[in-house]
């Protein structure tokens, strides 16, 4: 009976297996405070002119230890507030017009695609003269979206033979230097998509504390009570 | 004149002070004293008890765990196809402890069934819906199948892709229904499409109406309890060998303190359970939070997989796997009903001579070993594509591997119920004993 009991608990972590595709692993560290921050100046610079974070609030980066006033000086647009979440000017009618598809809200991305499928995906853009933008993506085929770090990473193509990427125009960083910013920049968006995670996770350790010796304690006060039961 | 207030003081002035005056003031006007020996302190339990015993206690705690999380989550989230989504984000991000608040809410919507499936596994094993026990499973039933409506009208609530297509599906299920069907589903839905009506009425059938069911059916699978005394691992009436001066059951122990403290012991390591998935694994890889549910509802794109909850995945399972009939979708539809239902036939389908399963036969303990495996098998087939084995050849017309193992599965989880009468009684029993074994 102990062996059901404990095949009801290993079935969800024992039916995991599917999804492979995705091969690298993204460098998500939330407490790498630098990574975070390069991570958060990316994206404020590049996803935040056609992408929201509706559900994040500037003032949320004081938890990867930026002050309000960095983060006004360095990272707000005009006009915006510190206590604002992370609004995008482009119209959404128009979004759909110039791309074929509004551009996703990316608070909580990361949640729901992984981060290891976005860091794959910031990587596996390349040159696709079928495609209207000229780019396509290795693990999103057909993409709306096109490059827009192209003159960072520079240019790959697809080798239809091996389905490897090649660079044939290197761009303004090397590719380490490109996996690196994408990774810090990963790195952000999973911050981003749950702020609230590291706290959660240090509370637990005291939850967790504090029920072992309530454990101890009940565990003896039952023993009492039970010894006279024969 | 001076003397009549002292007068009238002194005939209503009791003979006791302080808290046990409170208590006789009370009671004069209360059952409050006899309720708590009648359900506590002189409830009297069997003493050998078991693991299996935890869940229970553990189910209430569970239920009250929701009800106080979900009052505070009704505080913030907004029950608008507009505002669902970013309300839930909301709670993540904004609200003070809203984050764990939410999580623990829905940790405890599948950590609900985890407890309830163990609960009912128990009264499985050992006979507890047998006679005099009928009504309490049934009560139970009653409970296992709103709490099902209540998990499913909850996951609306979130308005993500799994949310709205969830629902979408399981609303169409009903249009399946020969003749009224497309209109039933529309009634249902409010609107021809899952859509803002939708979520409104499901919110108000989630936050009042199904709890409100549930806590009416709890108390009367509490009381109808009480009224018969608890069954026990070895399946023998504890009421039959009573104390001749006292009365109290010979192997009964008093419900408080004794099993009020081995309890706790079962809540405290349950709650750690919990709090280790609360605190360090909230989706549990996506079985408790889906991914594709922090996408917000659109309408428009289907998602490629489209899968319960995993504690509706047996039932789901059984829905896919039997053939439609023409066009129909209805034999599919009944027969996961049906899958549901069948548990308030047990007290009348068992014909065994013994109650538990420490004194069934072999034949019983297949039938049970086949059961529950293949409800297991069913739960995870459940969560997956119907092509996840790939396909048989040629001589089987390449039929999908996972969909004829879930025929055979499903085909052994009917049999359990419908060859009971038959196998119990032909079982081979051993004796059981007089009295309760510690």
């Amino acid at each position: 009976m102990k062996s059901i009991l404990l095949s009801l608990l290993l079935l969800p972590v024992l039916a995991l297996a599917n999804e492979a595709e995705i091969t690298v692993k993204a460098p998500v560290d939330l407490g790498n405070h630098e990574s975070l921050q390069r991570g958060a100046r990316t994206f404020v610079n590049y996803c935040l002119n056609c992408h929201s974070a509706n559900y994040m609030r500037y003032n949320r980066l004081q938890d990867i230890g930026l002050s309000e006033k960095q983060i006004k000086d360095n990272l707000l647009l005009a006009g915006d507030k510190v206590g604002d979440t992370m609004q995008v000017a482009i119209d959404p009618k128009d979004a759909k017009k110039w791309f074929g598809a509004t551009p996703p809200d990316l608070s909580v991305e990361v949640r729901a695609r992984g981060a290891d499928w976005l860091y794959a995906y910031l990587r596996g853009f390349y040159k696709d003269d079928t495609r209207p933008t000229g780019w396509n993506n290795t693990v999103y085929d057909k993409v709306a979206m096109p490059h827009v770090l192209y003159e960072l990473q520079g240019v790959q193509v697809l080798n239809h033979e091996t389905h490897a990427l090649e660079l044939v125009k290197p761009g303004k960083l090397s590719p380490a230097e490109y996996n690196e910013m994408v990774g810090d920049l990963t790195n952000f968006m999973a911050f981003m998509a749950e702020p609230a995670k590291q706290s959660r996770q240090f509370i637990g350790i005291f939850v967790l504390l504090f029920l072992g010796v309530l454990f101890v304690l009940v565990k003896k006060i039952k023993t009492e009570y039970w010894k006279d039961i024969k | 004149m001076k003397n009549s207030p002292m007068a009238e003081q002194k005939v209503t002035a009791t003979t006791t002070g302080g808290l046990a005056g409170v208590v006789d003031w009370v009671d004069a006007r209360f059952p409050l004293t006899s309720n708590i020996k009648n359900h506590l302190t002189e409830y009297y339990a069997p003493k050998n008890f078991n693991f299996w015993y935890f869940f229970g206690s553990l189910a209430l705690l569970v239920l009250v765990m929701q009800i106080v999380t979900g009052i505070f989550l009704t505080m913030h989230y907004k029950p608008d196809a507009q505002q669902a989504f970013a309300s839930v984000e909301y709670i993540m991000r904004d609200v003070f402890g809203g984050n764990i608040i939410r999580y623990m809410h829905s940790t405890g919507a599948s950590m609900f069934f985890v407890v309830v499936y163990m609960h009912m596994f128990r009264g499985l094993i050992y006979g507890s819906y047998r006679t005099p026990r009928e009504l309490i499973w049934l009560f139970g039933v009653g409970i296992f199948l709103v709490l099902m409506g209540e998990a499913f009208f909850g996951y609306l609530l979130p308005w993500g892709q799994m949310s709205y297509w969830g629902a979408q599906v399981i609303v169409n299920l009903f249009s399946t229904v020969p003749f009224i069907g497309p209109d039933l589903s529309e009634w249902l839905r409010g609107d021809y499409l899952v859509s803002d009506a939708t979520l409104n009425r499901f919110f108000a059938f989630h936050v009042i109406a199904l709890p409100l069911v549930l806590l009416g059916l709890v108390a009367v699978h509490l009381i109808a309890l009480h009224e018969v005394g608890s069954n026990n691992p070895d399946g023998v009436e504890i009421k039959a060998h009573k104390d001749k001066k006292t009365g109290i059951p010979l192997d009964g122990i008093p419900f408080h303190p004794y099993y009020s403290v081995k309890d706790l012991v079962g809540v405290v390591v349950f709650l750690m359970v919990f709090a280790a998935i609360v605190f360090f694994a909230p989706e549990m890889g996506g079985y408790f939070l889906e991914a594709n549910n922090f996408v917000p509802a659109d309408p428009l794109k289907t998602p490629a997989h489209i899968a319960p909850v995993w504690y509706f995945t047996p039932y789901y399972s059984i829905l896919r796997a039997v053939p439609p009939i023409g066009i129909s979708q209805f034999p599919g539809v009944v027969a996961m009903g049906l899958s549901v239902v069948v548990f308030a036939f047990l007290p009348w389908l068992d014909r065994g001579a013994v109650k538990s399963i420490r004194y069934r036969g072999a034949l019983y303990k297949r039938w049970l070993a086949a059961f529950v495996v293949s409800f297991l098998i069913l739960g995870y087939l459940g969560t997956v594509p119907a092509d996840v084995w790939g396909q048989f050849g040629a001589w089987m017309g390449k039929a999908d591997r996972a969909t004829v193992v879930a025929r055979i599965c499903m085909t052994v989880y009917f049999l359990f119920f419908a060859l009971m009468p038959w196998y119990t009684k032909r079982d081979k029993t051993k004796p059981v004993p007089e009295r309760v074994t510690h």
